[in-house]
Parts: structure tokens; C-alpha cells; sequence
């Protein structure tokens, strides 16, 4: 059987447009997000100069949630609470809602552990990242992945 | 007015380190929501929250559009002596939402 050549060009043509107008549209759609690049920037000034240590803190966050209007997120870090040694505070940022920031949670040696807990919005599947600042001036890191199947931030009111 | 709930044991031994959970009740609206008419809603939202024992700072949180709605924390703090653990809730008006608890520590 002969195929008909400009058929056949009409029709990736149309299967052209059909996607370019796809596209176009999920770019249009897509709402204003903290990028991991945004991320890095708030991080970064926390951070200052100083070097970020893999370790000591421990995140408790469900791999996959239903939905993110409400993620539980507990954090304990390793470190003793003392006058001398201590968590000074602990940041969580986050990668892909409209703002990186998440919390910052200022603790002391009165606070005799480094455990704190809270829920969390995500509007998407994505890293939390947690940053602990030890009186010491070092910082300790981990992060968690979060899938996450009904978002939360962005919704409409119903 | 905004209605909360403390969770802090009773009687303590001196030393010890308590787990103190608290929760109010907040919109929380990030200001990233459209409302029915495509208009966004100004963002709403608890951005600090302080505990102080006998008027002590021990835990303080900032807080932001990324914490679900009733801001749900819990932290610790050592039982030093008995007394009164003051929380404080301000939100992005200025306004300020008080609770107190008591503790004996033995």
C-alpha cells in the first residue's frame, strides 16, 4: 500500500503544533517555584563561608505522602547540650515551593536535646533539606525525599 | 481569636528534659492561593513562636508559609525549677496570641 507523502506531513504537523501548544502551555502554567538554585541562595546565607558536614542530623519524614498540606517532620540532631556544645539552630529549606525557606528552630543549652517536630506544607515531590548550626560555628546536613501526590500552596480555594 | 493547645507534664524531676508540644488553630494562608476570582490572598501567618520559662527564652521558632495550617511544634527544654512556661504566637499583623502553662519540678 502507498502512503500518501502529505498526509503524512500534514499529520507530524499537526502533531507538531499540538505540542508546541502543550508546552507552551505547561510554561505558562507553571507557577512561580523556589528552584534548588533559590534553595542553594538561602542556604547559602545561612551558611556564609563556612563548610557544610554530611551528618549528625537525623530527618523523620514519610517517603510518600498523599497529601502535602500536612507532611509530619521531626529532626533530632546528635550533639550534647551544654554550655560550651550545643545546637544553635536548626533550618529546614525546602526545593520546590514558592519559597525556600521552611522554619528555623533556635535552640540552647536549656533545651537539654536537639529534637524538634512540626508539619510541613510541600508543594511538590521533592528534597527537604535540614541545616544544623552548632554553637561551634560548624553546620551538619541531611536531606529527605518527599513524594508527594496531592500538592498543597497552590490549589484553589474551594 | 485563636485557640490553642499546650501539652507540658504536670510534675517534673529537676533535670529532666520534657517534651512540650503545642498547637493553635491559623489559617496559615501563604498568599500564594488564588481566590474564586483569580486573585491571590494576602499571605496570613504565624511567623514567630517563643517559649520562655520563668520569663526565660528556651525555644524560639520562625515560621514560615511552608508550615501546615494550625502550627503544630514540639520541642524540649530541662526542667530546672517550678514555674511557668509563657508561649507566645505573633503573626503577620502584629498580633499576639498568649498561653501559659504550669510545671512543679521536684
Amino acid at each position: 500500500m502507498m502512503t500518501d507523502p502529505t498526509s503524512q506531513r500534514r499529520t507530524s504537523r499537526r502533531r507538531f503544533i499540538a505540542g508546541a501548544g502543550a508546552l507552551s502551555l505547561a510554561l505558562t502554567l507553571r507557577p512561580a517555584d523556589a528552584t534548588p538554585e533559590s534553595m542553594q541562595a538561602a542556604i547559602r546565607e545561612v551558611l556564609g563561608n563556612a563548610k557544610l558536614n554530611q551528618g549528625r542530623v537525623k530527618i523523620d519524614v514519610p517517603p510518600l505522602v498523599e497529601n502535602g498540606n500536612t507532611v509530619p517532620l521531626s529532626i533530632a540532631v546528635e550533639s550534647p547540650m551544654t554550655e560550651t556544645e550545643h545546637v544553635k539552630k536548626i533550618h529546614v529549606f525546602n526545593e520546590k515551593n514558592p519559597l525556600p525557606q521552611v522554619a528555623t528552630f533556635h535552640l540552647g543549652p536549656r533545651s537539654g536535646a536537639a529534637r524538634v517536630s512540626t508539619r510541613i506544607r510541600l508543594a511538590d515531590t521533592q528534597d527537604v533539606v535540614v541545616i544544623a548550626e552548632m554553637s561551634d560555628g560548624t553546620f551538619w546536613t541531611a536531606s529527605a525525599n518527599v513524594i508527594v501526590t496531592l500538592a498543597a500552596c497552590n490549589e484553589d480555594v474551594i | 481569636m485563636a485557640r490553642a493547645l499546650i501539652n507540658v507534664p504536670k510534675t517534673a524531676k529537676r533535670g529532666q528534659v520534657i517534651e512540650i508540644k503545642t498547637l493553635i488553630s491559623h489559617e496559615m494562608e501563604t498568599g500564594f492561593r488564588p481566590d474564586r476570582v483569580g486573585k491571590l490572598i494576602p499571605r496570613d501567618i504565624i511567623n514567630t513562636f517563643v517559649c520562655s520559662y520563668n520569663g526565660i527564652e528556651v525555644f524560639r521558632a520562625d515560621l514560615h508559609p511552608a508550615i501546615a495550617a494550625n502550627p503544630f511544634l514540639t520541642f524540649t527544654t530541662v526542667a530546672t525549677e517550678s514555674g511557668v512556661l509563657d508561649f507566645k504566637w505573633t503573626d503577620d499583623d502584629g498580633k499576639i496570641f498568649a498561653e501559659k502553662a504550669n510545671i512543679v519540678v521536684e
